[in-house]
């Protein structure tokens, strides 16, 4: 493999602790190594330029049934901008749901080397995997989904935390998944039926069981497994005014629990798109940002991570497996719905959005979203994402970073809402002069997400031993800037290598990468009773055999197993 | 001595039975019976094993008949026809693997082709619906599980998806639904007395082509407005009846099948019969699903989905993708003299397509890939026989509610025949050789 010297780039990296230094970055057989262990390399001048580690995303939907349920129901998505491949790059289309090789690209044009796709229906882990197998460069990941799981109501209604961690295990086995992944727990199932769990102590029909000790016993086998990353958390009633409580009751359940993890994470539950989440009001005439009293919380307990979800301001995709949010939007803004709910698993809607800045909700989300990170003590505990394409589509990344960056930038944007006053009036946004640098930046991009996810070993930063991946952009940090510049510059790599391999140069896509996916196969005690309960199921109630249910993994051309040892 | 090969995948129609049972010979060469498949399941699997089965590509002569040419011929052949021409038609993929599906997107990216698949000719209206106006819908196992009660809107399970029935939609016992057929009220709006309908506790015996009509008026009749005394041919008292059975139910589901996607009104009816489904979503749970023909069509608009952001009618010609039903599909394309080369896989136009259509084919130049002598292949210049997918090759397919499936291999192909993948895959080498790309 070639070896590459990045000479006399500005540093910024949490791992190393260097905050914009000049330093020399060298990469040696896809690692990151000291200077002194090349021989011939090749070498990139970053001279007046950024480098950092490869970007991770903790969360983005961007692989399987209802991105691409997003993807062929809105043809009008890809109107004026499907583009003809060239060079080694294929034809690409779509803006908020790309196809998968647009998506690997434009991440990859940002400096990102790793996404995680956050909602896998177990059922559909073929699709999943299909359809990273055709994203290039990016390593990837998929959270299965288990909030409204048949096994998981059945053995947390009598907290039988090791049947739930053995099921986990087996799951995570059989889908080739990567992390815990909860949404809406118990309201999908709910939904099953045309109905939801507005909060955690709303009971589940039919199962007798709470969201509460759902979302309390997936933690509890999460830590009893010691998995990578944390169980991953939707909270129930995301985006109705008056939710911030359901919030706080949500991450109140992790309270007293500690890791137990080797991987390096300091989290039991990491909350994601928390904009969705942070709303007070009781009505859309008087929703308010509730992100002081939400940052408040997750400022004082170290055992939560959280994403922002922040909102774009653009036409977009929104996609979960909250059936019952989606029937809800659908009902609000009377744009085409799909649903598709999943046998004895889960479930999912779509329904396209337009966040619009002539609109005042949207634009006290838009406040929100920025509020929570700027009004974070720890840059580690907070991730920057969209949800995407839920609150706007990853591509816009920059343009956050832009906001979260200059303060000149927001009020740019605040003039250019038609309702100003009255989004000012309930969000606080108007009254911040923080501006985060890109250290800060660095930590909610890279070394934060990789440490959430428990891949610090592997990502997020540009210490010897890591993976070779590192992004080098056009962006002078000692020279004065406009807003604009930030976004520009970060929207468009210089140059980008992942696990060695330099997959973009001079800002075009130069190699289609090495890409891999990573799984937990986490191994726990022998458990007959699950086994029984396992055939059973399969048995009556599910319409796919269990022989034809676990993946044969032929789809993961290049697979990275993280191998937990939760026997005992 | 045999052995048995259990959870075998039907590669027929969009049920995907995968509980079927096979029982080969020891040295795996050869398949002797088949279990739990419906007659048509089962003669699929037999079929491979006739004796005449062509195993070698063959190539039409002047004078009309067949000569044997090799696979590399073929390829070669096939490379040159798509590299040569303007804008190919590549038809089909509906009875093949995701993955060859994927490659032969490859393909048609390289050479600029217009990429479409079956339904064109039977879901590509339901599709075009999708688009108006969503579709809320589930697996069948939420039907197994949930449903009491269910619809079946011009489809006739009972012949063209015979387990269906059994499996998901009116027999089978789920968790909510111990009761079986019992606890659920059958429902079939079908012009004809079916042997679904013969099933029904309510047949409506539409007038033929006025189901938009009759969609309209249950919405009507949801809200407990005013009909007219007869709708369609159905008396107002009957879809005032049908109306509330479906809003008492706790759970309801609408299949819908060719006689509503393909009669007047096409794909407004398919609006029509989405927005009842939704309308219901405000009294009850309803889904709705169309009963997907081919084992694999859902597949290949998966395929394309994710690769060029559309189900079907994918016209890469240009150089980047392009979707416009009515221009961009089949029929109107051969119709209207736009192609200038047909490539055909895991379809039979020359059965499906109109004679016109079939005529067209016929005057290009042309490659069929199937298993089969097919009325496709005797309007074809090149005929490439394959293995058969989920008898002698396995590989994913999509069942008509979306779920990947893999199929598997239970018996080996005969000696030297290749796969469609392996098939394509050569071809696409060739393609770019020939492209310089
Ligand atoms: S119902 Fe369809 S899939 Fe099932 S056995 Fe019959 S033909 Fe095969
Ligand atoms: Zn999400």
């Amino acid at each position: 493999m070639a070896e590459y010297l990045i000479k006399n780039g500005f540093i910024f990296d949490p791992v190393l602790g260097i905050k914009g230094d000049v330093a020399d970055v060298a990469i040696k057989d896809g690692k990151i190594v000291e200077t002194t262990a090349l021989s011939s390399p090749k070498v990139i001048d970053a001279t007046g330029k950024t480098v950092m580690a490869g970007g991770v995303d903790v969360h983005a939907h961007v692989a399987g049934p209802k991105v691409n349920i997003g993807r062929n129901f809105r043809p009008e998505d890809k109107l004026f901008n499907c583009t003809p491949g060239h060079g080694i790059e294929r034809m690409q289309g779509g803006f908020s749901v790309p196809t998968t090789i647009r998506t690997g690209y434009n991440y990859a044009h940002m400096g990102y080397t790793t996404v995680m796709e956050a909602a896998m229906p177990p059922l559909y882990a073929r699709h999943t995997h299909e359809e990273m197998r055709d994203t290039p460069i990016l390593d990837q990941g998929a959270y299965p989904v288990f909030g409204n799981n048949w096994f998981v109501l059945e053995y947390l209604k009598n907290h039988e935390i090791e049947n739930t961690a053995a099921y986990i295990a087996w799951l995570l086995r059989a889908t080739k998944g990567y992390a815990v992944k909860v949404v809406n727990p118990g309201g999908t199932e709910a939904w099953g039926w045309g109905l939801n769990c507005d909060n955690v102590h709303d009971p589940v029909p039919y199962f007798d069981i709470t969201p509460a000790q759902i979302i309390k016993g997936l933690i509890e086998a999460n830590e009893y497994l010691g998995l990578p990353h944390s169980m991953h958390m939707h909270a129930n009633n995301l985006g109705n005014p008056g939710n911030y409580t359901t919030t706080l009751d949500s991450f109140k359940l992790s309270e007293g629990i500690k890791p137990n993890s080797k991987f390096g994470r300091d989290q039991v539950m990491h909350h994601t798109h928390v904009q969705f989440h942070s709303y007070g009001g009781d009505s859309w005439a008087n929703v308010e940002s509730r992100a002081k009293d939400i940052m408040g919380y997750v400022n004082s307990h170290d055992n939560i991570t959280i994403d922002m979800g922040q909102v774009t301001l653009d036409e977009t995709t929104t996609m979960t497996a909250d059936g019952p949010f989606e029937h809800h939007l659908t009902e609000l803004n009377h744009l085409k719905w799909a649903n598709a709910d999943v046998e004895l698993e889960t479930g999912s809607g779509v329904v396209p959005y337009l966040y619009s800045p002539n609109i005042k909700v949207c634009g006290i989300q838009w406040c929100i979203g920025l509020e929570l990170a700027l009004l974070a003590k720890d840059p580690m505990r907070i991730f920057l994402t969209t949800d995407h394409p839920n609150a706007g589509p990853f591509i816009r990344y920059p343009r956050i970073m832009k906001w979260l960056m200059s303060q000149e930038a927001r009020d740019q944007q605040f003039d250019a809402f038609k309702y100003k006053d009255k989004v000012i009036e309930a969000t606080n946004l108007a009254g911040m002069d923080r501006e985060l640098n890109l250290y800060e930046i660095a930590q909610m991009t890279r070394a934060g997400p990789a440490k959430s996810l428990g891949l610090s070993h592997m990502y997020g930063g540009l210490a010897p031993g890591l993976d070779g991946d590192v992004a080098v952009y056009d962006f002078n940090p000692n020279e004065p800037y406009a807003p604009d510049d930030i976004e520009k510059a970060f929207s468009n790599a210089k140059h980008l290598f992942k696990s060695g391999v330099q997959v973009i140069s001079d800002h075009e896509i130069a190699n289609n990468g090495n890409k891999r996916t990573l799984w937990v196969n986490a191994k726990a005690n022998e458990n007959p009773q699950v086994m029984r309960d396992i055939k059973e199921k399969f048995l009556r109630y599910y319409t796919v055999t269990l022989n034809n249910y676990e993946g044969s993994g032929h789809y993961l051309r290049n697979p990275h197993v993280i191998e937990v040892d939760a026997t005992q | 001595m045999t052995k048995t090969v259990t959870d075998v995948i039907c590669p027929f129609c969009g049920t995907l039975c995968d509980d079927l049972e096979v029982v080969v010979s020891d040295d795996g060469k050869q398949l002797l019976e088949v279990y739990n498949a419906c007659a048509i399941g089962a003669e699929k699997f037999l079929h491979s094993q006739a004796k005449d089965r062509i195993t070698r590509p063959r190539m039409r002569q002047e004078d009309g008949t067949w000569k044997e040419i090799t696979y590399d011929e073929a390829v070669e052949y096939t490379a040159n026809m798509l590299a040569d021409a303007k804008k190919p038609l590549m038809y089909g993929w509906s009875s093949t693997n995701c993955e060859a599906q994927a490659v032969g997107a490859e393909i048609g990216e390289a050479v600029g082709a217009v990429m479409d698949n079956t339904a064109t000719v039977c879901h590509g209206t339901s599709l075009i619906a999708v688009q108006d106006i969503g579709i809320p819908s589930c697996t069948l196992g939420e039907v197994k599980n949930r449903a009491d009660r269910v619809l079946f809107w011009g489809c006739n399970p009972a012949h063209a998806h015979p387990r269906h029935m059994s499996r998901y939609s009116i027999f089978p016992r789920g968790f909510f639904t111990g009761k079986g057929h019992t606890g659920r009220k059958v429902i079939v709006v079908d012009p004809r007395p079916t042997d679904t309908a013969s099933l029904a506790d309510i047949h409506l015996q539409i007038e033929q082509g006025h189901d938009y009509e009759l969609f309209d008026a249950l919405r009507v009749a949801f809200k407990g407005e005013k009909l007219p005394d007869v709708v369609a041919g159905i008396p107002k008292e009957k879809i005032y009846e049908v109306a509330e059975t479906l809003k008492s139910g706790r759970f309801a589901i609408i299949f819908f099948g060719m006689g509503v996607t393909q009669s007047i009104g096409k794909n407004h009816n398919i609006d029509a019969a989405i927005a009842v489904t939704r309308d219901l979503n405000e009294y009850t749970k309803a889904a709705i699903m169309p009963m997907r023909g081919h084992y694999n069509v859902t597949g290949s608009g998966q395929v394309w989905g994710w690769q060029f952001g559309f189900p079907f009618a994918v016209d890469l010609s240009r150089g980047f993708a392009r979707y416009n039903p009515g221009e961009t599909t089949s029929n109107d394309l051969l119709r209207r003299d736009e192609v200038d080369a047909v490539f055909v896989l895991g379809s039979d136009p020359g059965a499906h397509f109109p004679f016109n259509s079939v005529k067209k084919i016929y005057d290009l130049p042309s490659v069929v890939i199937d298993p089969h002598e097919t009325p496709t292949s005797e309007v074809c210049k090149v005929h490439v026989p394959v293995a058969f997918v989920g008898v002698e090759i396995g590989g994913c397919a999509y069942r008509m509610d979306n779920v990947p499936i893999e199929t598997r291999k239970v018996v080996d192909a005969p000696e030297g025949m290749m796969t469609d993948e392996e098939f394509l895959t050569r071809v696409l080498a060739r393609v770019k050789e020939l492209k310089g790309v």
